[in-house]
């Protein structure tokens, strides 16, 4: 065989997918934007399946004795919601910003694996399908989203182990660990490797700087539980002994390797979070975010720490007042570098010329119930105090407010801020002002009366509570609550819909940004920069725009100094990326490997569980896909 | 502060000078070693316990001279894996061929040693179910036999490739990547044959 490496290929490889609109457009696409997108939009839709599912809860913890829903589909719906939330919500939320928004911060033409970027897209949406069907397949998953061993294996909870929902749950995982794993390499390599000149490391933005901690802690920590999943898997499958306790197993192996994971898991759901809002305040107090440095160390702090907490999740566990108190000094410890971040967005506030635009609210929000939720998160550091915490409604009210008040406040702010930059167009400022208030509201009052019924004993994860535990009147109100969340994801979704038709056209730089993604048209055209910029100091942007007088005042920078060469003369709409002079772009072609091979894990999934017929065709896709995409021809 | 003044000042590296690919297999094997981690300390958690299942444990039924031969010859692969960068980045296709075929030879021996280990074990007793002490080391070499299974066929696709004159010289990046997960699942196995193999079982574990 002499062919050369042409377009012109032997017939079972197909050519590169020519489509720029449309449906197949979208399934080939490599571009990180649309991936970031698909991203956005995926969480969003997972984000309302995880919140009807709130809201049943809600519905049935409403009222004592309550018979709404029965017990087992409770375990089913809390199961999924925290599933739903953690895997197929946060993390692709923020997977969706570190696709659109990283290579535009860094100066960078796309990710440095184009096709393993839409590859991880596609094996995350099959990998939330895959869990989802668990609903028409048998039941869905019921053993809580930390999935206890030995609980769920030989000698545990007979409903559990005998029936086939928690290999939905461990399988659905294990595809999900590696759609993030793929994506946290590809992600490293384009900080590490694709910065443009000038973007050194301690010059990159809080954002890039977060989502460049998180990569790390993904890599490092998804493959632990991958780890723990496969053994759960072959207990459950294959009748191996890893948690069966009467040949040997240890019942806190899972513990310890899910929390090992687990705990690293909780920053990867903040940090980007606390990335974007390290972006807004800056931007709305119009001032340079107070102690760049000290914020991202702390971040690289608590990266780092992350490690050596997992334990405080096992204080009830018994593992001995050493080891206990080890791991209090080190929860204790580790608030250290997170109350840093606290004191410097507050001091990047202090004094600024604040503007209360709807990101910037989201942003304040973030911080103040961050905090709260911080705060809480201490008192578990405390042994004793855990003891009576653990598995109490109070530590429910703790996460939420770290999650939702976190980070969901934290990724609905960027929504906000980066809206303009994806789709051109400004979300309404009034609608969003009331969907802030609204969700604010609506969040406090489902998860503020959580702490007060945790201490008064309630126990997380009880289909229903007696009469007359003084539990009534703050149930029914977290109940309203709930709905209060509701309404107001219905008047975002509804901001939405209406910016398509009637939204202000935004314009480049619409929030007098201070990072490289608003020195280019909204929205960007594909191949992100016509020239690539040069990067001076942080903050590059801004310093381009403005300059000090002589009494320390903000001027315009003195002609000539603003803008990034050529792309300021194209200020405004172009998407196409085909105006004049820039043909010479090369940019990566759509494939349609990365969908295709992305089919063979849900099948081969389907299969261990119900049919090796399955397990063949899917095992032959993914082999085929992958060949098919390594000896893929370059160009079109 | 002027803009002006540091305009044409020298950039720092803003890359590390080596391939995106290249990082990219860094970054995978260093998540690899998370992988093997923690199934290695799923072992030694669990080395020598058989609760009441009883039964024998891995150290029971080890043939050391022999696996002690099966890792020489995992080891030995890895030179021919450098014989085999090296004869591309001199520009001789030919001897590369011979080298890849030759290091997948060699790994493919390793694999059949472990195939008849395994059966070996089985018929004296061990099997993956006997107790959790069998079914961590199964598992933990399981894992690693399956990707020196993967490194085989990622071998013998770059010899496919260059048989069809595909794999020239200025492509011969592929090879050292291949290269790199090849000494990876090696220097894993180095680890794994210490821990699992020689380091003695705790006294008083196990059965008969």
């Amino acid at each position: 065989m002499a062919t050369e490496v042409l377009p012109q290929r032997r017939g079972w490889t197909l050519h590169r997918p020519t489509a720029t609109t449309g449906v197949w457009s979208w399934i080939t696409t490599v571009d990180h934007k649309r991936i970031g997108i698909l991203y956005g939009v995926t969480a969003f839709v997972m984000f309302l399946a995880g919140g009807v599912e709130a809201l049943l809860l809600r519905v049935q913890l409403a009222t004592p004795e309550n018979n709404f829903i029965s017990a087992e589909t409770y375990n089913q719906l809390f199961t999924m919601h925290g599933t739903t939330m953690i895997f197929l919500v946060i993390m692709p939320l923020s997977a969706a910003f570190f696709n659109y928004f990283l290579p535009l911060q860094i100066g960078a033409r796309d990710v440095a694996f184009p096709r393993l970027n839409a590859f991880s897209y596609w094996v995350f949406l099959a990998g939330g399908i895959f869990m989802y069907t668990s609903f028409f397949l048998g039941g869905a998953p019921n053993g809580g989203w930390f999935g206890y061993a030995p609980l769920n294996t030989e000698g545990g909870v007979l409903d559990v182990v005998r029936t086939h929902n928690m290999d939905f749950w461990v399988l659905g995982l294990i595809i999900l660990g590696i759609a993030s794993t793929v994506s946290a390499v590809n992600l490293l390599v384009t900080i590490i490797n694709m910065r443009a000149p000038g973007m050194t490391f301690m010059r990159m933005p809080v954002f890039t700087w977060m989502t460049f901690v998180v990569q790390f802690l993904l890599v490092f920590a998804l493959p632990i539980i991958t780890v723990a999943l496969f053994e759960l898997l072959f207990d459950r499958l294959f009748g191996t002994n890893f948690f069966n306790v009467l040949n040997g197993g240890d019942p806190v192996l899972w513990q310890h390797l899910f929390w090992l994971f687990g705990h690293p898991e909780v920053y990867i759901l903040i940090l980007p979070a606390m990335g974007i809002v390290s972006e807004i305040l800056p931007v709305f107090s119009r001032k340079p975010l107070f102690g760049y440095a000290v914020v991202v160390f702390s971040g690289i702090a608590i990266g780092f720490m992350g490690w050596g907490v997992w334990a405080h999740h096992m204080f009830a566990v018994g593992l001995g007042p050493v080891a206990n108190s080890a791991f209090a000094l080190s929860t204790m410890f580790i608030a250290v570098p997170t109350g840093v971040k606290i004191f410097n967005w507050l001091a990047t506030m202090w004094g600024g010329d604040l503007r209360f635009k709807t990101p910037m609210l989201f942003a304040i929000g973030f911080v103040a119930m961050f905090t709260i939720g911080g705060l809480s998160g201490v008192t578990h550091a405390i042994v004793p105090h855990d003891t009576q915490q653990t598995d109490t409604y109070y530590i429910v009210a703790h996460f939420h407010y770290v999650l939702f008040g976190g980070a969901i406040f934290g990724l609905f702010g960027g929504a906000y801020f980066w809206w303009p930059k994806i789709t051109g167009k400004l979300l309404n400022e009034r609608i969003g002002k009331a969907n802030f208030w609204l969700m604010f509201l609506g969040f406090n009052l489902t998860f503020a009366p959580f702490h007060i019924l945790g201490l008064e004993g309630m126990a997380r994860r009880t289909h229903t509570y007696p009469e007359g535990m003084g539990w009534d009147f703050w149930n029914m109100v977290s109940t309203v609550g709930a709905f209060l969340i509701a309404v107001s994801v219905a008047v975002f979704m509804w901001n939405v819909m209406r910016t398509r038709t009637k939204g202000e056209v935004a314009g480049d730089d619409p929030w007098d940004g201070r990072s490289l993604e608003w020195s280019i048209s909204s929205p960007p055209p594909a191949h992100n920069f016509d020239e690539i910029p040069e990067v001076h100091e942080v903050d590059d942007f801004w310093h381009k725009k403005y300059a000090e007088d002589e009494h320390g005042r903000l001027a315009p920078a003195v002609a000539g100094g603003a803008g990034y060469g050529p792309s300021e003369a194209h200020a405004g709409g172009h998407g196409d990326g085909e105006h004049g002079g820039h043909e010479a772009i090369h940019m990566p072609s759509p494939s349609y490997y990365p969908a295709f091979t992305a089919i063979g894990f849900p099948l081969l999934a389907w299969g261990l569980i119900f049919s090796p017929a399955l397990i063949v065709i899917g095992a032959a896709i993914l082999l085929g896909g992958l060949y098919g995409w390594a000896l893929e021809p370059s160009a079109e | 502060m002027s803009v002006q003044a540091a305009a044409h000042a020298e950039h720092p590296a803003t890359n590390t000078g080596m391939s995106n690919v290249k990082v990219g297999m860094w970054g995978f094997l260093a998540s690899e070693c998370l992988l093997f981690g923690a199934l290695i300390s799923t072992y030694l958690l669990y080395r020598g316990r058989v609760g009441q299942a009883g039964g024998p444990i891995p150290h029971d039924v080890y043939d050391i001279p022999f696996t002690s031969v099966s890792s020489f010859v995992l080891l030995m692969s890895s030179l021919t894996m450098v014989l085999a960068l090296a004869a591309i980045q001199r520009g001789d296709e030919r001897r590369l061929r011979v080298w890849l075929v030759a290091t997948a030879l060699l790994g493919m021996v390793f694999i059949s040693g472990q195939v008849y280990e395994f059966s070996t074990f089985v018929e004296e007793g061990l099997t993956l179910k006997t107790n959790v002490a069998s079914t961590a080391f199964f598992v933990l070499t399981g894992f690693h036999g399956a990707h020196v299974s993967i490194g085989i066929l990622m071998l013998l696709s770059l010899w496919g490739i260059s048989h069809q004159g595909k794999l020239p010289p200025s492509r011969s990046e592929a090879v050292e990547l291949v290269g790199l997960y090849w000494h990876f699942v090696d220097i894993v196995w180095i680890v794994i044959f210490t821990l699992v193999y020689l380091v003695p079982a705790p006294a008083g574990a196990g059965g008969g």
